[in-house]
């Protein structure tokens, strides 16, 4: 089977990258929007806190769970939702207690005695200060990553793809923490974990598509940036549809099937899987043009570089013949 | 069939090696007598107790200086050195000489004895406080102390494998797999928590029927101090407060019975020191029947009238005990006591069946996902796909594989990132694959096609790796816990897949190169190349 057939006509990507940049800087500044007014909705992870999840012997009575929870002053604020199912809710409270042997479950579970038959299946319970530095660590690991990431690039490129994946990079991780503001979903570990997957699942499309322009500029006759954008794109959209597709329905599966914990954690994937092919195809590449890349520099430093290598090796089969 | 190559031979070796090693860690829910190594479930999956713990270090600060303050106070009454106005406040021991003769004796004397203390003079008033370096010294001591304490007291309470290790530069990590109950959960914590101070005291009779008139600050001036009973808090005590012995004179502690009935007690032994102390105060104490109190934790839980002298450190405590609460506090008090009290900064409790939950959706998430893959891969390209599918197989277990030799923990994210790797894992395939299509539609041969396909997919496919798993590593390095398990996970599946991904199917093609039909590519490839194109 074949979807993109081989003697595909190339697409005209570049001609339509204003038109798409334009959108790409609207989403993104939409995301920007959301990220200051409505602003991450923090988990125990990183605000700190309890969620306790209690489960019912038949169902919940969330309402006479709410009543007795705001008689205690110490849980007046302390939300209560439906976890996954009928018969069993999370409760969400600020407070936390320093107290190893007594501490806020147990505090809960006297309290909830007289509505009914229920289990506390699991507690998770975050100090303030544990919270910020989680959140100092999280922002640390997205720095070194790219910082490791551009180093790489630039390495094996050139310092203008580096920079145009980093920035496609940045899009499409602002682009889904601004969903996460949009839904208010809650931000806990497993989410900057998949901020830290899309990073890495960004990346990867990027830097297939570079390689194959790199590839381009090795061995397409003309000189026109654009000219070899378009149809390197056009040669790795098999590709980056087919690999987009398969971990976008893994993801789906995990996100319809994986339980009520890793929801946060796929819904934030499945945003990041589509964002990141879409800029991988639209984006990054337009990126590459705005920052001047210009191919007889690079066929030029590529030449020199092969003119040194050989040089070296000419010397050192001298050397071996012994002539030096 | 063409000749075995050394790709086939490796993969092969590979694939072996992956099946063997992960099948004690697949057997490990149906048959739990499966020996060989493996993969450690975490806590969020097989349930369990993890806390992060802090050591309050200032209270281990304020007892070193309080016990500077009484070895100054004794040195100075030794040399018969007249002073006042001792007392430990604000972090400092501060006296004041009365005569002025005496200082460079004291001066000599502080420094021969207190060697890390800084000691600041103002005429004849003497400030001492800790230096930097004892004070750094005796907080790190408190926090390894707390671990090795609480790691004493796991160890015997019996569970299976807890873990105490000290995290950072202050913080204790505690985790203890295979809890079952709240109830057992909160008793482990209550064991955690013990501050397991013991202490012997005498009971102040002179003043002791005055004692429900007194104050605090009362009771403090005669040298005294007003404890309550560990049973009825409304029956107090009035003891010396200095000791007649501590915990740190005790050598053993084991659950007994009383003779005539089963009311569990504490039997301990004293120290050579101790049974000597112990000893010479039941002989004075003896002919006025005079009563000495067993403390613990600031709680009096016994005060018999001594009766005789004793010898030989064998004492008991008796009180309302119930047989676990007698078991635990006999383990804190062989565990010895924390320097300084813990408390929680973070705390995670997963019950045994919402673990089993987390396992069911996550498999149930892996294996929907996973045929998924292989039933698409195989439409779309054939026994092209099939060969991806192989070695998609053998990166599976691979990761297991490698998981169990390291004895790697599995998360519920690290199962989240294996479902990852799946869908991530056969993208080097689709790579591979695509350049041999278009290879072929160029009208290569199959040898030429595959070798320039392979060749033309590497460096995509090692740039594209490399820096996923940069992001991977960092990820390790920063996280705490679950999401470590995630980032592993995902590391090994993306080194595992270029073994698998680029080398085995690399193989497996070379070998079955000679049975490709170039006039069934359709079937092979997923392709069908019009005439034109050649």
């Amino acid at each position: 089977m074949e979807v993109f057939k081989y003697n595909q006509p190339i697409i005209g990507f570049m001609a339509n990258a204003k038109k798409v940049g334009i959108f790409s800087v609207v989403m993104v500044l939409t995301s920007l929007v959301l990220l200051m007014t409505k602003g991450l909705n923090y988990g125990i992870d990183f605000a700190g806190g309890t969620v306790i999840q209690v489960k019912y012997e038949g169902n919940a009575p969330i309402e006479d769970v709410r009543k007795l929870l705001q008689k205690e002053k110490a849980y007046e604020g302390a939300s209560v939702t439906f976890f996954g199912s009928d018969d069993e809710i999370a409760i969400r409270t600020k407070s936390t207690s320093k107290d190893v042997d007594v501490d806020v479950s147990d505090e809960i579970r006297t309290i909830l005695a007289p509505t009914g038959k229920f289990k506390i299946r699991g507690v998770d319970m975050v100090g303030p200060a544990v919270g910020d530095e989680l959140r100092e660590q999280g922002l640390l690991a997205m720095l070194f990553s790219i910082i490791g990431i551009l180093i790489y690039i630039s390495f094996r490129f050139e310092w203008r793809f580096a920079l145009a994946s980093v920035m496609a990079l940045m899009h499409d991780v602002t682009i889904a923490l601004g969903s996460l503001a949009l839904f208010q979903i809650d931000v806990n570990l497993p989410i900057l974990a998949a901020i830290l997957t899309i990073l890495g699942y960004s990346l990867n499309d990027t830097v297939i598509v570079f390689d194959r322009i790199r590839e381009g500029i090795r061995n397409i006759k003309s000189s026109n940036l654009n000219e070899i954008i378009d149809e390197s794109v056009t040669r790795t959209l098999s590709r980056t549809t087919l690999t987009s597709l398969t971990t976008f329905f893994v993801v789906l599966t995990l996100y319809l099937f994986g339980g009520e914990i890793l929801k946060g954690f796929s819904f934030t994937l499945l945003v990041g899987v589509v964002v990141g092919t879409y800029s991988s195809i639209f984006v990054a590449s337009p990126i590459l043009m705005w920052l001047n890349f210009s191919v007889s520099e690079f066929r030029a430093k590529e030449a020199a570089a092969l003119k040194r290598e050989k040089e070296k090796e000419k010397q050192r089969a001298m050397y071996e013949q012994g002539t030096m | 069939m063409g000749k075995l190559n050394y790709r086939v031979v490796v993969f092969l070796f590979a694939f072996i090696f992956g099946v063997v090693f992960s099948i004690p860690s697949l057997m490990q829910s149906t048959d739990s007598n499966t020996t060989g190594k493996k993969i450690t479930l975490g806590l969020d999956l097989q349930g369990g107790l993890h806390m992060l713990l802090s050591v309050k270090t200032e209270v281990a600060l304020e007892s070193k200086l309080k016990s500077i303050g009484t070895s100054v106070k004794y040195n100075l009454e030794d040399e018969d050195i007249i002073f006042e106005d001792l007392k430990i406040s604000d972090g400092k021991v501060v006296f004041e000489l009365l005569d002025k003769d005496d200082a460079p004796k004291v001066d000599k004397l502080l420094q021969d004895k207190f060697k890390e203390v800084t000691i600041k003079k103002d005429a004849l008033v003497y400030e001492m406080t800790l230096s930097p370096e004892l004070a750094k010294k005796t907080e790190q001591h408190a926090i390894d102390q707390a671990v090795d304490t609480i790691r004493n007291r796991l160890n015997m309470f019996g569970l299976a494998e807890p873990t105490v290790a000290k995290q950072g530069k202050d913080k204790i990590l505690v985790e203890v797999p295979g809890i079952k109950t709240a109830a057992d959960e909160q008793r482990i914590r209550a064991l955690i928590a013990k501050a397991a101070h013991l202490q012997m005291m005498a009971v102040d009779e002179d003043r002791f029927n005055r004692l429900y008139s007194m104050t605090d600050a009362e009771a403090k001036q005669y040298g005294d101090v007003i404890l309550p009973d560990v049973a009825d808090n409304r029956t107090k005590y009035l003891l010396y407060s200095i000791p007649i012995l501590d915990g740190s004179m005790l050598t053993d502690a084991q659950v007994g019975y009383e003779k005539n009935g089963n009311r569990p007690l504490i039997n301990f032994s004293l120290n050579g020191q101790g049974a000597k102390i112990f000893g010479d105060f039941t002989e004075k104490a003896a002919p006025t029947k005079a009563r000495m109190a067993v403390v613990l934790d600031g709680q009096v839980y016994t005060a018999p009238h001594v009766q005789t002298r004793i010898g030989g450190g064998g004492v008991q405590i008796t009180g309302d005990f119930t047989p676990e609460e007698a078991h635990d506090i006999a383990i804190a008090l062989r565990s010895g006591a924390l320097l300084a009290p813990v408390q929680v900064e973070e705390k995670r409790s997963v019950g045994p069946s919402l673990g089993a939950d987390s396992i069911k959706a996550s498999s149930i998430a892996l294996i929907i996902g996973f045929v998924m893959v292989v039933i698409f891969m195989i439409i779309y390209y054939g026994m092209a796909g099939i060969v991806a599918n192989t070695a998609l197989i053998a990166n599976l277990f691979l990761i297991l594989a490698i998981m169990s030799l390291f004895g790697a923990t599995l998360t519920l994210p690290g199962m989240a990132g294996i479902v990852l790797t799946v869908g991530m894992a056969v993208d080097a395939n689709v790579i591979i694959n695509e350049r041999i299509r278009e290879l072929l539609h160029e009208g290569a041969s199959i040898t030429k096609a595959i070798e320039q396909g392979y060749n033309n997919a590497f460096t995509a496919i090692w740039d594209a790796n490399v820096t996923t798993l940069i992001a991977a590593v960092v990820l390790y390095a920063y996280g705490t816990g679950p999401i470590k398990g995630f980032a592993l996970t995902i590391s090994i599946g993306i080194l595992a897949s270029m073994l698998t991904a680029i080398l085995g199917t690399h193989g497996i093609y070379q070998w079955l190169t000679p049975k490709i039909d170039k006039n069934r590519l359709g079937f092979w490839f997923g392709i069908k190349p019009k005439k034109g194109e050649k």
